[in-house]
């Protein structure tokens, strides 16, 4: 017999016979519904702590505002998406003062150490937030590939504050998660951090040393 | 010396837990290290569920756990079916050493050289890491504090903090003298040396390993909590991911992550969230740029399919593994993870790590505990951790004839001078004329009783018997 099947029969075959299932109550999760001015705050109140850098924007607006934020770090590259409005925005805006941006349309393979060398940030959509936990939503796609918001030291996400959650189990139900999930799903809280010496915080381990978050309003 | 540097870490007697135990007691540093860094996440664990009704919450998550192991066999099947649609290949290993193997014949199908690892305490359980470097696979741990632990030829020390027993100046030199960084104790510079070593290790891996948090039998989804973003390296850089979980670890449906989720960060760190959750269903697709071409699960039993036939033992299997309950145990804090010689110290692995080697082996595991509770009250799946130990320190001795003994290795602390004092106290029990003799013999004989009882009296006086009886006594107010 194979372990799979050992190990299954095994525990069909219980010795102390079947087990009964317990009812799940999931109303402890649930919250007042309350305005999105609220969320937003209380989403900003919660990254904050954990280094998530938010500033508020408009549409008209936030193009200006990450220009100042990647000089201000002296950014002297950006990847954008080719395809997301985000990307066309960008390349579109007509400004020079924007680093020099490229786009990830090869497979990772062709162009490996010019990510992890020489890209200085990245800036991807998001598919939400969650207000309680400070929490960006990604679903990484071909156009926004995984390591865009793993290996740059700079990720800049851009969400909607119109669709900011209160809390994760709503956020994924009220976008069918359970329908369909894609490769790679992503719940990001702050730059990537560290505690492992001796409890002291230490920011930008393995992932991002920065996250900025620019709220469209 | 300090309990870590004594040993080598693949060959720890764990009944030698008692010289082990004084060992650390004796050692301030890993008391102080111990010491600071439990009272911080005890703390921090209340302040994160302020404003929650903890109670439902944790009842919330027990019942799932308890829903997922009722129906665990056909949840394993599910989970499979699915995560196989999804084009992840599934493994199942009976034992440590068949997971192993599965893993080694993995590396050796795509003549893999290197394996770069995220944190997996199942890995640490099959020793993968050792096993590997025998077949000549290098498998190098990314996490932290793994990295740390490894550099030094140590074992983790906690399930979540695995370096906890060692302060900034020693890692420092550990650093230093491995990898030839400056001694420091900036902690941001020692954490962009290991950023800058371990990249490069990432870009070069043939394969990684980690460990899986919750698998989704619903959707086919692995689930993997993490700060450092090591996890999300492992499990997107290589060509080839593999993913090693005990079979428990499986959940019906996807919306039961959320409440296990904000039970497990809090419980374990006090954080909301950690920094990355990462969901992981499928391998690269043909339109995707980047992700591992080739994803695995193995399905690792190991002794768990044994727990599962008993009732009551059935409860270890609800662990989420969030360490809250070595956080809070007044012995994990003063003689350290290792003492323990174990994979998984403190209360969890109390009651796990005797399934997993034998209650013979683990015998003096049960007995490490003051029975105080703090435990099973803070557990976020309401694991009745004190009647566990309870049930395995009885096993360990054959002490219940009505349920008999089931765990491997039980009976091994059985001593025949005890049971025969036991047996003539549940006799004289179950005699009224004869206890209440008895008991009016001994308060008459208190004072020959002896004033020395060995390790007892070491730091206590000698409890004396009652002038007379309560019977004695009841009689004498006329009652």
């Amino acid at each position: 017999m194979s372990s799979r099947d050992t190990i299954l029969s095994r525990l069909r075959n219980r010795s102390g016979g079947e087990l009964s299932e317990p009812h799940c109550d999931f109303t402890v999760l649930q919250r007042p519904s309350s305005s999105q001015a609220a969320r937003v705050d209380q989403f900003q109140k919660t990254i904050e702590p954990v280094h998530g850098e938010v500033h508020r924007c408009t549409r008209e607006s936030w193009i200006a505002q990450l220009v100042d934020l990647l000089a201000s770090r002296g950014a002297r590259s950006l990847l954008v998406p080719s395809e997301h409005q985000i990307g066309r925005a960008l390349r579109d805006c007509g400004r020079d003062d924007l680093p020099h941006m490229l786009v990830y349309d090869e497979p990772i393979e062709s162009w490996q150490a010019h990510l992890f060398n020489e890209v200085d940030a990245a800036i991807t959509s998001t598919r939400g937030g969650i207000a309680e936990t400070g929490t960006l939503i990604l679903w990484p796609t071909p156009d926004e590939p995984r390591l865009m918001s793993l290996v740059p030291p700079i990720h800049i996400a851009v969400l909607e504050a119109s669709e900011i959650y209160t809390t994760f189990h709503e956020a994924m139900l009220a976008q069918n998660w359970a329908s369909g999930m894609p490769t790679n799903a992503l719940l990001v809280s702050g730059p990537s951090k560290t505690a492992d010496i001796e409890q002291t915080l230490a920011y930008g381990v393995h992932g991002p040393k920065e996250l900025i978050i620019l709220v469209i309003e | 010396m300090s309990q870590t540097t004594a040993q080598d870490p693949h060959h720890i007697d764990v009944k030698e837990f008692h010289s082990r135990a004084r060992a650390a007691i004796a050692d301030p540093k890993i008391r102080q290290n111990f010491r600071k860094a439990m009272d911080g996440l005890m703390v921090k664990r209340q302040d994160a569920f302020e404003g929650w009704d903890l109670e439902a919450l944790r009842d919330l998550g027990a019942n799932i756990r308890l829903r997922a192991l009722a129906n665990l066999p056909d949840l394993l099947e599910a989970l499979e079916t699915k995560l196989t649609a999804n084009g992840i290949r599934v493994h199942w290993a009976i034992d440590s050493d068949e997971a192993c193997r599965i893993v080694r014949d993995i590396c050796i199908a795509r003549d893999a050289k290197t394996v770069i690892k995220g944190k997996s305490m199942v890995s640490e359980e099959m020793e993968l890491n050792h096993y590997l470097k025998d077949q000549g696979i290098e498998a190098l741990e990314s996490d932290l504090g793994e990295y740390i632990v490894q550099l030094a030829g140590e074992t983790p020390s906690h399930i979540i903090m695995p370096a906890i027993h060692k302060n900034t100046a020693e890692i420092s030199e550990l650093l230093h003298e491995k990898t030839g960084t400056d001694l420091s104790n900036d902690v941001e510079y020692l954490t962009a040396a290991a950023r800058l070593q371990l990249r490069e290790k990432f870009m070069n891996a043939d394969v990684g390993v980690s460990g899986v948090n919750f698998a989704v039998a619903e959707t086919g989804t692995l689930c993997l909590v993490e700060n450092e973003g090591n996890g999300r390296m492992t499990t997107t850089v290589p060509p080839c991911h593999i993913a090693v979980t005990g079979i428990e670890k499986v959940v019906g449906n996807l919306e039961d992550v959320a409440p296990l989720l904000a039970l497990l960060t809090r419980s374990a760190t006090g954080q909301h969230i950690t920094t990355y959750f990462n969901m992981i269903s499928s391998p690269r697709k043909p339109n995707e740029l980047d992700g591992p071409e080739e994803v695995h699960l193995v399905l690792v039993d190991n002794g768990r399919s044994s727990i599962y036939q008993d009732d009551e033992l059935l409860d270890t299997l609800r662990c989420i593994r969030c360490g809250a309950c070595m956080n809070h145990c007044p012995v994990y804090t003063r003689v350290g993870g290792h003492a323990y010689g174990t994979t998984y110290p403190g209360p969890i692995g109390k009651i796990l790590m005797p399934h997993l080697i034998g209650l013979d082996e683990g015998q003096h595991l049960p007995t490490a505990s003051s029975l105080c509770g703090a435990c099973g009250e803070v557990c976020p799946v309401k694991i009745p951790i004190p009647d566990l130990l309870v049930r395995l320190r009885q096993e360990s001795v054959d002490g219940d004839k009505l349920n008999p003994a089931k765990v491997r290795g039980h009976g091994a602390k059985r001593n025949a001078l005890e049971a025969l004092v036991w047996k003539g106290w549940s006799w004289m029990h179950a005699r009224p004329g004869v206890y209440r003799f008895g008991t009016a013999v001994a308060a008459r004989l208190r004072n020959l009783q002896p004033g020395r009882l060995g390790g007892w009296t070491k730091y206590r006086t000698a409890p004396k018997l009652a002038a007379k009886t309560l019977h004695e006594r009841m009689k004498e107010r006329g009652q």
